[in-house]
């Protein structure tokens, strides 16, 4: 396998929610690409799709919502063909996923020792001890003292910081070429955010796996991202290396992130940050033009209609009326 | 988890303490126990006897404490109608009640478990609404009909299953289902309602994340959880059960603690039943006690702290 | 680390669903299938009851020893004369049911209310008070759990002698327990909302404060209770009844009919089928409606 094969490749990917008041376009023509080493981070605020992108890809999304991509492939293979049980042969196995509130996340009348080895015995021919030993390799790896002895202890015996290091470990047993982290930091305290992200971003470096991170965290982002996909609305409306994005953004609703990080000697202390005034726009029935536009200081009346996307030289796209320079289309 | 042991322990030998009282007292409430014994037209002189003899004129505190002083020495007493004493006739049915209940119980679960899980997984599709109108059309029937209407079928129509007696395990299929089938719908609502809320939780979408298969996740991992109250309305039902044997021991004529109950409550036998009451109120505390300390054990947050 | 402004999706979805929520209650009454079915039933066997002396056909005492155990109507020897045809004393049949309807529903009602009065006081002195009141009250509830209802009931119901008053009365001072669970906590509940701080400041009496505001507030929970308290004493009763310790002949009571059937019951079915329909079709009618009364005044506890 060369180092730069793409894992996870999402062209099209439509998820759309039957509710009460009609089909809610929950994600709308998201596409991306992931390669082996390599983290994308998917920026928003919440409700802007990016989890349901990611239960889309590891086909657990609820009843009621509905998938649907031009081309949905993980490791050279379609997933809109794979039934349930090749599905249930690559996740956890293949492909790994980490939620974000720890506290929930771990099953709380099972031991550790038994969570974290399950899945590994299902997926491989081994035995428990094996199994076992794989599980006290990793809980080491993403940093558990006594690691042997965690084994044999409930959830609630926990920390989250630490629920979160199971966690992760458990996601890695199998060695997947795949890794989603949905906000993995979010539910935790911030000093301890610090910790998960490094580990996160330590064994990816070490294991050399694709990751996609979820958050809607840009200093996490500008730390360990190699690209970078933002979304709102349900749509993908800026992607690109991650310098290119934090250098020259683009799209006026990633500007917009921009000013609301804090920059060490350029905010002044006390300073006000940046807002972006409005609210999310509805996702229930017919979508047209941009999403972005009634909170956006350009929009014209075209905005209204087919919105162009644009790419610059750096492999940067965006999905607005304005071009590289300013200028409008 | 000890101070708390105890203190529920305490609360036990209360409660029987003062059922204990209860029963003692079901005696005088004809007024005249002595006259209730000595039977219809009986003469004064009689009554005087039984009056001595049962020790009756002594005052009521006394009486009381005697009878209970010989409870807890195991003397239960003399049976007026069957001449022998209570202490053999009343732990001989047990056994054959015990077995009819926690048959009944099974057979009650074996039901529900499957349909509530169903019901669970298949929330608010037809199949849940079918589940749902035979709890309801289960709750509405009567026990001693349905058992009517069991024998009807099983043994007129079908001849596959004695009518009465106690003899094998066939007179106690009937009895098992007349009496479990009316707690059935609780159950399976709970256990519906328990698995509706463990397969929307969070270690259940881990559970599918990890590429479990569908069986594992749902009776590993959610049915482990959804179960927890599952036990403690059982030793409840345990108990409802027991009582509720009185009906269906009298109809199936088997010859358990039931049917005995049955029997001394006909033949004003008071001592017998004195103890039946006390006997199976000792057992439904002994099993909610039983099932606080399962539940404690089923909950590894407080099983281990 | 700062987040960006974040606006939750969920308040840009379109507040249509507020029209659906202030449905008149008329409305939401007669979409309540459960209730709507259930409720009518029941008016239905009330109605039966409360005129049961105009539309029975034959008086339900008399007795017919040369018209005994004839079958119902659609049978091939039944008549018209008996639709429901008669028992093995000649009595007709379809006027024993409406009669037996009036005892059934006596019953429930009685019970539900004896009960109710004993239990909601005790729930609600507990959940008011708190303390030693709460403790005695809790142990009069578990010790009261431990007994076994039917043995007790039937126990006393043979020492004091059958009628259907003394069934009333037994089953009205046995069944309070779940009245008083559920108004303590209930009570407990709505003590701890701040209105009632606000009562007690503005120097509201005790009583008054739980005749006016904590009543008021848990009466939904106390009719959902009692239905199921009635439907219950129904079938107790009628399983007394069926004991022979119960509701004393010649009453039609239904659980009564079917104990004097059950010898009969291989030759004339119906004579045990039709008052068992009767007793699973009233209770059915009254957990039914209970049910839809649950959804329908607590719906915060539905899932």
């Amino acid at each position: 396998m060369s180092s730069n094969e793409t894992v996870l490749d999402v062209q099209g990917l439509h998820v759309d929610i039957r509710t009460a008041g009609g089909v809610l376009h929950a994600v709308r023509d998201v596409s991306f690409q992931v390669k082996r080493g390599e983290t994308l981070c998917l920026v928003g605020e919440s409700g802007c799709g990016k989890s349901m992108t990611s239960l889309a890809i590891m086909s657990l999304l609820p009843k009621i919502a509905h998938r649907s991509a031009r081309r949905l492939t993980f490791l050279a293979e379609d997933l809109n063909l794979a039934g349930k049980k090749r599905i249930n042969d690559l996740r956890g196995n293949k492909m790994a996923m980490i939620f974000q509130d720890p506290m929930t996340a771990l099953n709380p009348a099972y031991t550790i020792g038994d969570q974290l080895t399950e899945h590994y015995l299902h997926h491989r021919e081994t035995s428990a001890g094996q199994a076992r030993s794989r599980a006290v390799e990793l809980l080491e790896k993403v940093g558990i003292a006594s690691a042997a002895q965690r084994l044999g202890q409930y959830p609630h015996q926990l920390s989250g910081g630490l629920r979160q290091r199971v966690m992760i470990a458990m996601a890695l047993m199998c060695g997947p070429e795949l890794l989603i982290a949905d906000e993995p930091s979010t539910a935790l305290d911030v000093t301890i955010q610090a910790q998960i992200l490094r580990v996160l971003a330590d064994l990816q470096a070490d294991l050399g796996i694709a990751m996609v991170l979820i958050t809607h965290d840009l200093g996490v982002v500008a730390r360990i991202a190699d690209r970078v996909a933002v979304m709102y609305a349900g749509e993908v409306v800026e992607d690109g290396p991650a310098q290119e994005i934090f250098a020259t953004p683009q799209h006026p609703y990633t500007q917009g992130l921009m000013r609301c990080i804090p920059v060490p000697g350029r905010t002044p202390p006390g300073g006000k940050l940046g807002t972006i005034p409005g609210v999310v726009p509805s996702l229930i029935g017919n979508l047209q033009g941009c999403a972005f536009r009634d909170r956006c200081e350009w929009a014209k009346s075209i905005c209204q209609e087919t919105v162009p996307v644009h790419a610059s030289a750096a492999g940067q796209r965006w999905r607005c009326i304005k071009n590289q320079n300013g200028a409008f289309a | 988890m000890l101070a708390y042991t105890f203190k529920r322990l305490g609360l036990a030998v209360l409660v029987a303490l003062t059922v204990s009282i209860i029963a003692y007292l079901l005696l005088y409430l004809s007024g005249d126990p002595a006259i209730a014994l000595a039977g219809e037209g009986a003469r004064q002189a009689d009554i005087e006897m039984i009056r001595h003899t049962y020790g009756l004129d002594r005052p009521l505190i006394v009486q009381y404490g005697d009878w209970l002083w010989k409870l807890l020495q195991g003397d239960f007493g003399i049976s007026v109608y069957f001449k022998t004493e209570v202490g053999p006739l009343i732990f001989d049915k047990l056994k054959t009640t015990l077995l009819l209940g926690i048959s009944a119980l099974g057979f009650a679960l074996l039901v529900s478990v499957p349909l509530g899980i169903l019901a669970a997984l298949y929330k608010n599709s037809w199949i849940d609404r079918i589940c749902l109108a035979v709890a309801v059309l289960g709750q509405a029937l009567p026990n001693f009909f349905f058992a009517l209407l069991l024998i009807m079928l099983f043994s007129i129509s079908w001849h596959m299953l004695p009518v009465s007696g106690s003899g094998t395990w066939q007179h106690f299929v009937m009895p098992a289902i007349a009496l479990g089938y009316y707690v059935a719908p609780a159950f399976m609502r709970l256990i519906r309602a328990g698995m509706i809320e463990v397969l929307s939780a969070d270690y259940i979408r881990t559970a599918r994340a990890k590429g479990l298969p569908a069986r594992s996740v749902i009776f590993k991992h959610a049915l482990r959880n959804a179960i927890v109250p599952v036990v403690a309305l059982a030793a409840v039902q345990l108990g409802f059960l027991l009582g509720g044997s009185v009906v269906i021991e009298t109809i199936f004529a088997l010859d358990g603690l039931g049917y005995l109950a049955y029997q001394s409550i006909t033949f004003k036998d008071y001592p017998v039943m004195q103890i039946i009451v006390l006997l199976l109120s000792a057992i439904y505390v002994l099993l909610t006690l039983a099932s606080d300390i399962a539940n404690a054990w089923l909950d590894p947050r407080i099983r281990v702290s | 680390m700062p987040a960006p402004t974040i606006y939750s999706a969920s308040q840009a979805i379109p507040l249509r669903d507020v029209a659906l929520t202030r449905r008149s209650t008329w409305q939401r009454l007669l979409q309540n299938k459960a209730l709507t079915i259930g409720g009518g039933l029941l008016l239905v066997i009330l109605i039966l009851a409360v005129f049961a002396p105009w539309l029975s056909p034959h008086d339900p005492y008399i007795q017919d020893l040369t018209y005994r155990t004839v079958p119902p109507v659609w049978y091939e020897k039944g008549t018209w004369l008996h639709p429901l045809g008669t028992d093995q004393l000649g009595r007709d049949y379809l006027s024993r049911v409406f009669y037996g309807a009036r005892i059934s529903l006596l019953i429930g009602v009685s019970v539900a209310l004896i009960s109710g009065l004993i239990g909601t006081t005790m729930g609600m002195v507990a959940g008011y008070f708190g303390g030693k009141a709460d403790m005695i009250v809790s142990f009069m509830v578990t010790t009261r759990l431990s007994m076994p209802v039917i043995l007790v009931a039937l126990a006393t119901v043979a020492i004091v002698g059958g009628s259907l008053w003394v069934v009333i009365l037994v089953l009205g001072l046995l069944k309070w327990d779940r009245f008083a669970v559920v108004m303590r906590s209930a009570t407990q509940q709505v003590r701890s909302l701040e209105y009632i701080a606000a009562a007690q400041a503005a120097g509201a009496s005790t009583l008054r404060i739980i005749l006016s505001e904590v009543l008021p507030n848990v009466i939904p929970h106390l009719i959902v209770i009692a239905t199921l308290e009635a439907a219950s004493a129904i079938l107790l009763e009628a399983a007394l009844s069926f004991l022979g310790l119960g509701v004393q002949p010649p009453l039609p009571s239904w659980g009564l009919m079917i104990s004097e059937a059950k010898a009969y019951m291989f030759f004339s079915f119906w004579l045990i089928a039709i008052p068992g329909t009767a007793l699973a079709l009233l209770i059915f009618a009254i957990n039914l409606a209970g049910d839809g009364l649950h959804q329908l005044l607590t719906p915060e506890e539905r899932t």
